[in-house]
């Protein structure tokens, strides 16, 4: 069971009350009548899957409801950072880690 | 290596079974190969086997990073079928179906591949429906599946509740006969014997680091930690491991990979007669020849490469599998594993030739690649050999995704995904 801080509660719950929505960062095109395919594809499909830390998207679904981003090493599925949604990814040297 | 027949059992018996001979050599890699595929398990090592049997290239070598078969050929639930409702999923699991029903006589080696049928549960309207329109899809792809009443259900896998105050109650279900499953290690070991004999090597514990690309953008070879290994052509087979590999060689796949979990019961005498699949729960059970009861789940909701994935997810499925067959309440749980699928957008594979110049690549099975095993295998072997895509998997490019010809198997919910 992974435990997940909710930056909006600041406060650190099990993995049923929160649903998984992707990756995090993806930006729809501010201009979509001017995208190639190759660009819809890369904004629709392609994903970065990698194997380490992955910035992710996450829903306090049975909580306040809202959608905030974390850092998560895919390996270990260990948490190192979540954060509000719109707050750039942050650098891990400086971030705050997440409390026990 | 010895070719396998009642004469040689025999011989053997009578000579204390200490003359067999190893069933394939653990190689050590050349400098150079015509072939190189990257993962040793069902569809890799099928690949290789076709490769020298129907395309005469057994320069060949197999690499994989860890033990032979022991990513998702040896993790998953062993089920085989082919009730896709596309016309391009029908006709490629349908061929992967025809060459699972000779592959034991083609490979001289017991693959245990038993048609005992698979029911798929419907447990509300929108399933009959879903589910019925798929078998008149299948009909007209020349795909066996039927419909099947409630007392048909019951009639055919008796351990079924079908009680209407059910939980999960049962209002029909559909039925592949030619479906069933099959010893999954035999599947991978059988081909990588058959391979072996002609000439193909197996490289185990032998992490492929990158592919290395010559300067005018060809496939020069591959870097392993076992060093580099030059081949003009190689193909990519590895699972949820695909899109690291593909990455190096500077081609970004539309995949993700999510942890799919598994696990088994203690072994019980013979009580379940077929397999059982219910979408609408996520849960699928049957029981294999040591009497194990095998359970299988949907995926972790997560990207993740931990091959472990969450307990949530188990307590679902068994929870599921326990208001569908409250005889197994009581049943004791031995292992749980879980394997790393690589899943596309619309949970069709890829299976073909890639922008870069003799790389291929043969992925996307999420869920469901053990049953396209042999198929996948002989379709990759012939798109490696000619250059180009046999029609069955010609639909199965990684073009689709930037020309929208999508094979969307996601929103037709034919599987559990």
């Amino acid at each position: 069971m992974l435990l997940i801080h909710c930056p909006y509660c600041v406060d650190t719950l099990p993995e049923l009350e929160f649903a998984y929505a992707g990756e995090a960062h993806i930006a729809r095109p501010a201009n979509p009548m001017s995208q190639s395919d190759e660009e819809w594809r890369d904004f629709l499909f392609i994903r970065s899957n990698p194997r380490g830390l992955h910035a992710e998207r996450w829903r306090h679904i049975h909580g306040c409801g809202r959608f905030f981003n974390a850092l998560r090493d895919t390996v270990s599925d260990k948490f190192s950072v979540t954060y509000k949604a719109g707050r750039p990814r942050p650098d891990l040297e400086k971030a705050v880690q997440v409390p026990k | 290596m010895t070719h396998f027949s009642a004469l040689s059992l025999l011989k053997n018996a009578l000579t204390g079974n200490k003359n067999w001979t190893e069933q394939w050599p653990d190689a050590q890699p050349k400098k150079e190969y015509d072939v190189i595929i990257v993962g040793a398990g069902g569809h890799g090592l099928g690949a290789a086997y076709y490769l020298a049997k129907e395309h005469g290239i057994t320069n060949v070598a197999v690499i994989e990073k860890g033990w032979l078969g022991g990513g998702n050929t040896g993790r998953n639930t062993t089920i085989i079928r082919s009730n896709y409702l596309y016309d391009e999923s029908a006709k490629l699991y349908d061929h992967a179906l025809d060459l699972w029903d000779n592959l034991s006589t083609e490979l001289n080696y017991n693959i245990m591949y038993s048609k005992r049928g698979v029911m798929m549960l419907a447990h509300n309207v929108h399933d009959v429906q879903s589910f019925q329109r798929h078998i008149h899809s299948n009909r007209l792809n020349g795909v066996d599946n039927r419909w099947l009443s409630t007392a048909e259900a019951k009639a055919f896998c008796p351990p079924l509740n079908v009680s209407p105050d059910a939980r999960y109650p049962v209002m029909g279900a559909a039925l592949q006969m030619r479906a069933g499953t099959a010893r999954h290690d035999a599947v991978a070991w059988g081909y990588a014997r058959a391979a072996a004999k002609r000439g193909v090597d197996i490289i185990q514990n032998c992490p492929v680091i990158s592919i290395r690309r010559a300067a005018d953008g060809s496939v020069d070879g591959v870097e392993t930690a076992k060093g580099f290994i030059r081949a003009k052509k190689v193909a990519v087979s590895a699972a949820g491991h695909t899109s690291v590999i593909m990455q190096s060689a500077g081609v970004k796949m539309p995949l993700e990979s999510y942890p799919l979990q598994a696990l088994v019961s203690e072994p019980i005498k013979p009580v379940f007669p077929c397999v059982v699949m219910s979408n609408t729960v996520h849960a699928y059970i049957s029981q294999s020849d040591k009497g194990e009861l095998v359970i299988g789940s949907g995926t972790d909701q997560y990207v993740s490469y931990s091959q472990r994935g969450g307990l949530p997810l188990i307590e679902h499925t068994v929870a599921a599998i326990c208001e569908v067959f409250p005889i197994f309440n009581r049943m004791r749980m031995l292992r749980k594993w879980g394997g790393i699928v690589d899943v596309t957008p619309d949970r069709s594979a890829i299976l073909g030739k890639t922008p870069v110049k003799g790389l291929y690549v043969n992925c996307g099975w999420g869920t469901g690649g053990f049953k396209a095993t042999p198929g996948a295998a002989h379709l990759l072997a012939w798109t490696v050999a000619k250059d180009e895509p046999h029609k069955l998997n010609a639909p199965f490019t990684l073009e689709r995704f930037t020309t929208g010809r999508l094979i969307d198997e996601a929103a037709a919910a034919a599987v559990a995904h």
